[in-house]
């Protein structure tokens, strides 16, 4: 009998099943759940919509409803119409230097945001270095502050975001749905119009989604460049700082609304794509069409262009990160002080980056590989649940989830509130959903018998998957852990409500150096994060030469 | 040490679907058993339930007197080649062969000679440092064989093996497992959906349909005597002429068919009344009397001519006609239609057959 319930259901990928389910409960459904049931609280921890009513009749709060909504709608339409028609120039094209600027857009979709943002008010701001000179001529700038600002930078680094996957989804389609347009009698521009976007339009809508949320979600930008034009993110992080004690009560009741809005969207896109999920063999991908002379010039042109409005934020940091300064303004001369004084200043916050991005990642991939095994090979024994849970941070906003992690953890019986952890365990939560997506990917691809003909051999089934799945699948989720661990290195909003002094990381210490004023500190802190994130991307480009290149 | 294996009344559900419904067989020492039938019938998931892959849900199998219903699939002692070969592709031939030799803490210098012996038993010894990738498809399920065997394993399981593999390939490598299975006198099951294969390689053969074995014997028998209609149509072709049975008494009986042809037939009972015969093309002949037909397509196939005739009824059937290449028959032209009345079966209905 004993034997019989051994062989049936204690082995190791129930235990990991359950273990991964507690940590879910624990890491998400109970912050996500507090945090949902004190929006509704009142004063006396009575039921009440009083937070809710608050929020749709008073104007502070619904406008910055508006805000976000008209940002993210602004940003998704512009960087996804130009996202597209750069992905499919490149993608058709011999686009003059097609490598470096493939390469040069990879670096843009893993900076920042905010640095970009940052970047334009050195650039653009009212002490900007453009501005200067423009000024100098008798040109007035519009000002970069508010909307205008936050537009730019979110169209610019989102379109990045666009270019990667359409670029991605365009390799999918085959040669000869084309050339049977084309036999059929449609002009060029026809057959774009009637096939080659339609059959790609489920990847663009994916994208719509993602860039939509991100746009919703960013903090850091309309933080930094935004003054006073707020969005919902803002707004959850100023009802935090009003409630500092408090429950969250309002917070709760912004983050809430934020998070219906990112899961109806996504929602709304996932029936929108439900009946257009179109296979294609992409066996044949389409020949790249040779330009010559003015034509060639002309596809070429806008696409540097563009690449070097998007990296000209980087640029421009490590430029001014050697200039001298004295606090918000670059007095001219090269040092290196800035970064004498950041490595002095911040060496600690540099140190946690790294520490914390690099503690995260080994769990991000241990429970990456193991979650993506148990909803691919075990969706009847949990795996369906599990698949589920761990998608949903995806569109939760980092300052949701910083909020209630501060709602659940600043008491006991945890108290993890102000350590390493908390900021650690937001990293997992958050950076989660891309490992398991990719490791998926990479576990679909490996045949199933690969695992029985193993156990066939007499290895137990869990020193199998060690032997032979979890090693096969390895190259391929470094990579996309690589991507990962960048993304934690960036991490500004859901760190920026849970570190504390002794914890504060890279990103907020540039933020901070930023709103005291310090730009020189700054800067060279931004060349810092910049520098590791290509070290890491060379990294991830080493990893994917062997396994058929993800990015 | 090889086993013979019983499987008692085996059932496997997915919901209300039984994939394997009430399966009994007995599975002799050292005999190579096939599991035969198109897709769906239930013959891999059988398999698998053997292997251990797949739960059994009801009923019982054991291998010699052990039931191993409970015990997991890497404690059954069972070597499985499977119809991707499954290959590790991180792993070079020789760690292929010797990573089931490793798990059972079979020491490097025993080992190595025994991973060399195996490989060279299926005829890739000079390829053994190669990665599988470097590796053609018929090669790697040379490497999967190899691995599978080189265990001693009590039972050896195959899973369409050579449902891969292009038609020559096929059959030199049908050839080579039989030969191995033989020396190695390991019992195995071997599941295909290819009848010819099934034919050429098997002991005995169990033909399946929906969940259910429909026939067990060794392959002449399978061919000559078809319990069923579905046995008779799935394995080999047959032409089924619908026919009555009359002036029927001690199991012999008189068949006539709609254009009044008549022979005498044995019978397993007596029984008058409607019945189906089915006849192989290779066992109907043209002569000077018979079943009168026209000629509607010659297809010529090497060794001999298949005619496809029209008979008055409408009914189209086969013929098959050997050794008379010279004088081909046209299209249209009239023939007369006779049978070998021994190598016919008479069925009540699709079920039960009553020729003997």
């Amino acid at each position: 009998m004993l034997s019989k319930f051994r062989y049936r259901f204690l082995n190791f990928w129930t235990i990991s099943t359950l273990v991964l389910l507690a940590f879910f409960a624990l890491a998400l459904i109970y912050p996500l759940g507090s945090l949902f049931l004190n929006s509704f609280k009142d004063g006396e921890n009575g039921f009440t919509l009083q937070n809710y009513i608050t929020f749709f009749t008073k104007k502070y709060y619904y406008t910055a409803l508006g805000h976000s909504l008209s940002i993210g709608i602004i940003s998704t339409l512009i960087s996804t119409g130009c996202g597209v028609a750069l992905a499919y120039v490149m993608h058709r094209y011999n686009v003059v230097l097609k490598g470096a600027l493939k390469i040069l857009f990879i670096i843009c979709l893993m900076s920042p945001p905010f640095i970009g943002a940052y970047s334009w008010i050195l650039l653009l701001g009212r002490n900007g270095f453009i501005t200067g000179i423009l000024g100098k001529i008798g040109i007035q700038m519009p000002t970069i502050y508010g909307k205008t600002g936050i537009v730019l930078v979110f169209s610019l680094s989102l379109s990045c975001y666009v270019f990667r996957y359409v670029t991605a989804a365009l390799q999918g389609i085959d040669r000869s749905l084309e050339e049977a347009a084309e036999s059929l009698g449609a002009s060029k521009m026809r057959r774009l119009f009637t096939i080659s976007l339609p059959v790609v339009f489920p990847a663009i809508s994916s994208v719509m989604v993602i860039v939509f949320m991100r746009s919703l979600a960013d903090f850091g930008t309309p933080l930094l460049i935004g003054e006073g034009y707020k969005t919902m993110p803002v707004l959850i992080y100023n009802a935090y700082l009003s409630e500092m004690g408090g429950d969250a009560k309002m917070a709760g009741a912004v983050s809430v609304v934020t998070v219906l809005i990112s899961l109806g969207i996504l929602l709304l896109q996932k029936a929108y794509i439900a009946r257009r999920n179109y296979k294609m063999s992409g066996l044949r991908p389409p020949l790249e069409v040779k330009l010559t002379g003015w034509k060639r010039a002309l596809v070429s042109i806008p696409c540097m262009i563009w690449v070097f409005v998007a990296l000209l934020p980087q640029i421009a940091i490590i430029v001014m990160s050697f200039i001298r300064t004295n606090g918000p303004i670059f007095v001219g001369g090269f040092t290196l002080n800035n970064y004498r004084e950041a490595i002095e200043n911040c060496g600690s916050s540099i140190g946690h980056s790294f520490l914390y991005a690099t503690i995260a990642i080994v769990f991000i991939v241990i429970f990456g590989i193991i979650t993506a095994y148990v909803s691919v090979r075990r969706r009847k024994q949990g795996g369906t649940l599990l698949d589920t849970l761990v998608m949903f941070p995806y569109v939760i906003p980092g300052a949701v989830i910083g909020i209630c992690y501060i709602v659940s953890f600043n008491h006991r019986p945890i108290l993890i509130c102000g350590t390493a952890i908390v900021i650690v365990l937001a990293y997992v939560i958050r950076k989660l959903p891309n490992t398991v997506r990719s490791s998926v990917g990479v576990l679909e691809s490996i045949d199933p018998s690969l695992e029985e003909a193993s156990i066939s051999l007499g290895v137990p089934a869990m020193k199998t998957f060690f032997v032979i799945t979890a090693r096969l699948m390895l190259s391929g989720v470094a990579a996309g852990a690589v991507l990962s661990w960048i993304s934690c290195m960036n991490e500004l909003s859901s760190t920026m409500l849970l570190y504390s002094s002794t914890t504060m990381t890279m990103p907020i210490a540039v933020y901070t150096y930023v709103c005291r004023g310090n730009y020189g500190i700054a800067a060279a802190l931004g060349t810092i994060m910049t520098i590791s994130i290509l070290a890491a991307l060379c990294l991830v480009a080493r990893l994917t030469r062997k396994t058929g290149g993800i990015i | 040490m090889s086993y013979e294996v019983r499987i008692c009344d085996v059932v496997k559900k997915y919901g209300d679907f039984h994939a394997v419904d009430g399966v009994s067989l007995d599975i002799r020492q050292g005999e190579f058993f096939t599991l035969l039938g198109p897709s769906g019938c239930g013959k891999t998931t059988l398999l698998r339930m053997i292997a251990g892959f797949n739960k059994i849900d009801q009923g019982e199998i054991y291998f010699g007197d052990r039931l191993i219903n409970n015990i997991s699939a890497n404690k059954r002692d069972i070597g499985m080649v499977f119809q991707n070969y499954a290959v590790f592709p991180h792993m070079t031939v020789s760690e292929n062969v010797a990573y089931g030799l490793k798990a059972r803490k079979i020491s490097k210098p025993e080992r190595t000679p025994r991973v060399l012996k195996a490989l060279e038993k299926v005829q890739i010894e000079n390829l053994k440092d190669r990665m599988p990738d470097a590796l053609s498809g018929g090669q790697q399920q040379r490497v999967a064989l190899a691995r599978a065997f080189v265990i001693e394993p009590g039972i050896l399981l195959m899973d369409e093996p050579l449902s891969n593999l292009d038609a020559k390939l096929r059959v030199q490598m049908r050839s080579m497992i039989r030969k191995l299975q033989t020396q190695l006198g390991v019992t195995t099951i071997y599941v295909t959906h290819d009848q010819e294969e099934a034919l050429a390689i098997s002991d005995r053969i169990a033909v399946m349909k929906d969940g259910k074995v429909m026939q067990v014997g060794r392959p002449e028998e399978i061919y000559r005597k078809p319990q069923n209609l579905f046995v008779a149509n799935f394995i080999g072709n047959s032409n089924q002429i619908p026919g009555e049975m009359v002036d029927c008494a001690n199991k012999v009986g008189t068949l006539k068919l709609d254009n009044g042809a008549k022979s005498r037939i044995k019978l397993r009972e007596d029984y008058t009344g409607e019945v189906i015969v089915a006849v192989r093309p290779e066992y109907l002949y043209f002569a000077e009397e018979g079943i009168p037909g026209t000629i509607q397509l010659a297809t010529f196939l090497g060794d001999f001519v298949l005619y496809e005739v029209e008979l008055p009824g409408g009914q189209v059937i086969n013929v098959n006609e050997y050794g008379n290449m010279s004088h081909i028959r046209k299209i249209g032209d009239k023939v007369k239609v006779r049978f070998q009345e021994e190598y016919i079966s008479v069925y009540k209905n699709s079920e039960e057959v009553l020729s003997c």
